[in-house]
């Protein structure tokens, strides 16, 4: 398990990382998302006990990062695929990490072969292309057979082809009961390898829940509704505490937004008061763009303060169209 | 000792430490060389064991050069991050990589006296340049030792700086320049040259016969102690700088 409590990290007058508690679970992908310059690197970098916290703890099944006995059995982390020397080569970097922590060397090979890297890996690290880099960082990590993996942005920079590689590898880390914990700036790439998200802005925690409650969340789940009555039903609807725009396209249409603003819910308003409805559709909205919108007024968000929850719904719908 | 094995492996499986080598034993033997046929031309330079070994400061620099970027460029390339992951208790990384280029420092520096004085005999037959006890053997040997030592203050100087071209500069000016530069100033260079280690380590190399009665600044063992314990501080301020700082 990976845990935070309270971490704070301050370079001068910058905070960079804000009274940070969370904790990872196992057996799961679990997202760590914010936008860049959220924090989201400086917070890896304590927990992996390479940067000092100024306040609070980073604690890997209980202990400091430091207190691990050959660390790399436990841990196996890939924050920067450049962190090889360029002119050693692929096996010679991970003979020396296995050989620190008295690992056999058989598993050099093991982990050479498990990313494909075995027929280039007497060539020198600095040759390689970022793929390539990234592969043998993912190498580097899994050498101690590690049950918690952490990768820092593992896709920056890839191609497709590089990018689907690594999203199925962890899932399959995941699957084989590891703890993964990826961070990305990316709530799409998250949605599809991630099933739990911590989410951080400027440093602080916005949300921890699964992915599926933060993306309804992010997406607002937006509600069309289509109904010959819909002025008497969008009364319906305000009354109880939903958010009603217009469409735009169509005067018959009204955008369903709030807390709360599911089909099964507004169908079953409907019905209550008898009114037929001709469409009731779920839209999800652009979850870059309300990503943004929700990490952008972090601070708030945290607070619930229902004012800018209401402004940032009704940003939700502008988002969706 | 797992740890001394990693840094072993990393040592060796990148060339300019190899380069180093090469080049700290041949540019010091070939100085020998010519150091050697210069004293068999002229006599007004006493031939003794000790001169000998003239040259070992210019293998020293190269060493030190080595021992430096050993840390330097681990900082530079990222990979000090890597190490601490492995072994995040950074004093024994430190540590571990020290004796690793020590005993690399106390090898090539043991190669470069032994060449130096072969050469000596070889090129001045008629000179008297046997081992004929713990002097010579000290003045010999003892260069190793000083490598070895010097290796651990630029692993040190390295590991405060961080950066290459700084501690290289600052290895280099140390040892080459600025030590001798301060013996001349008249009035305070007398007085400090017992004080500045690698005046030390050149006492430790050079003295000849030391009566025991002398004082114990010219001893030349307790030149060599003094040396060594100004490395062992600055190597301890290293680590302890190292591990406060975020890598």
């Amino acid at each position: 398990m990976i845990e935070t409590r309270g971490l704070t990290k301050r370079y001068g007058s910058t905070l960079s990382v804000d009274d940070l508690t969370f904790t990872v679970e196992p057996g799961r992908v679990t997202g760590f998302l914010g936008p860049n310059g959220a924090g989201k690197s400086t917070t890896m970098r304590m927990i992996l006990g390479l940067d000092r916290p100024t306040s609070g703890q980073a604690l890997i099944n209980g202990k400091p990062y430091g207190d691990l006995v050959d660390p790399l059995r436990t841990v196996g982390a890939l924050l920067d695929a450049k962190w090889v020397h360029p002119n050693r080569s692929a096996r010679a970097h991970l003979r020396w990490l296995a050989r620190s922590n008295r690992l056999s060397a058989s598993r050099v090979d093991e982990v050479l072969d498990q990313v494909g890297l075995t027929e280039v890996a007497d060539r020198r690290a600095g040759a390689f292309s970022l793929g390539m880099s990234q592969r043998l960082g993912i190498a580097a990590a899994l050498l101690g057979d590690p049950g918690i993996l952490l990768f820092d942005e593992p896709v920056n920079g890839l191609d497709p082809e590089g990018i689907v590689w690594i999203r199925k590898f962890m899932q399959r880390l995941a699957n084989e009961g590891r703890i993964v914990l990826v961070s990305s700036h990316l709530l799409s790439e998250m949605a599809m390898t991630a099933s739990d998200l911590v989410v951080i802005g400027r440093g602080s925690l916005i949300s921890q829940s699964t992915t599926d409650e933060f993306v309804d969340r992010a997406s607002g789940s937006n509600v069309r509704v289509k109904s010959p009555h819909i002025i008497e039903f969008t009364d319906v609807l305000r009354q109880h505490g939903l958010l009603v725009g217009p469409s735009g396209d169509d005067d018959r249409v009204v955008i369903v937004t709030g807390r709360g603003a599911s089909t099964a819910r507004i169908g079953d308003l409907a019905a209550a008061n008898g009114i037929a409805l001709h469409e009731l559709s779920l839209h999800r909205g652009s979850l870059e763009e309300a990503f943004i919108k929700i990490t952008s007024g972090d601070v708030e968000y945290s607070a619930g303060n229902p004012t800018s929850d209401r402004e940032r719904a009704s940003a939700l719908v502008a988002a969706g169209r | 000792m797992s740890l001394i094995a990693a840094e072993r492996i990393k040592l060796a499986s990148t060339r300019s430490p190899w380069w180093c080598t090469a080049f700290a034993v041949l540019s010091t033997v070939a100085l020998s060389v010519v150091a050697a046929l210069a004293m068999a031309r002229d006599s007004f330079i006493p031939v003794t064991v000790a001169t000998t070994q003239m040259g070992y400061t210019l293998g020293m620099a190269v060493v030190m050069v080595m021992a430096a970027l050993a840390v330097t460029t681990e900082y530079s390339v990222g990979t000090i991050r890597t190490t601490f992951l492995a072994m995040p208790h950074r004093g024994h990384a430190l540590a571990a990589k020290t004796v690793v280029v020590a005993i690399l420092a106390f090898l090539i520096g043991l190669a470069v006296s032994l060449s130096s004085w072969a050469i000596g005999l070889l090129v001045l037959p008629d000179a008297d340049l046997a081992l004929h006890g713990a002097t010579q053997w000290r003045q010999v040997g003892g260069v190793a030792l000083v490598y070895a030592v010097a290796a651990v203050i630029a692993v040190a100087v390295g590991t405060l700086t961080r950066h290459t071209a700084g501690a290289v500069a600052i290895v280099l000016v140390w040892t080459l320049m600025a030590e001798q530069l301060l013996v001349v100033i008249p009035g305070i260079g007398e007085a400090a040259q017992p004080f500045l280690p690698f005046q030390a380590a050149k006492q430790f190399l050079s003295a000849g016969e030391v009566p025991a009665d002398a004082s114990l600044l010219s001893q030349p063992w307790f030149a060599m102690l003094y040396f060594a314990a100004t490395a062992a501080a600055l190597l301890a301020i290293g680590i302890g700088v190292a591990r406060r700082r975020d890598a």
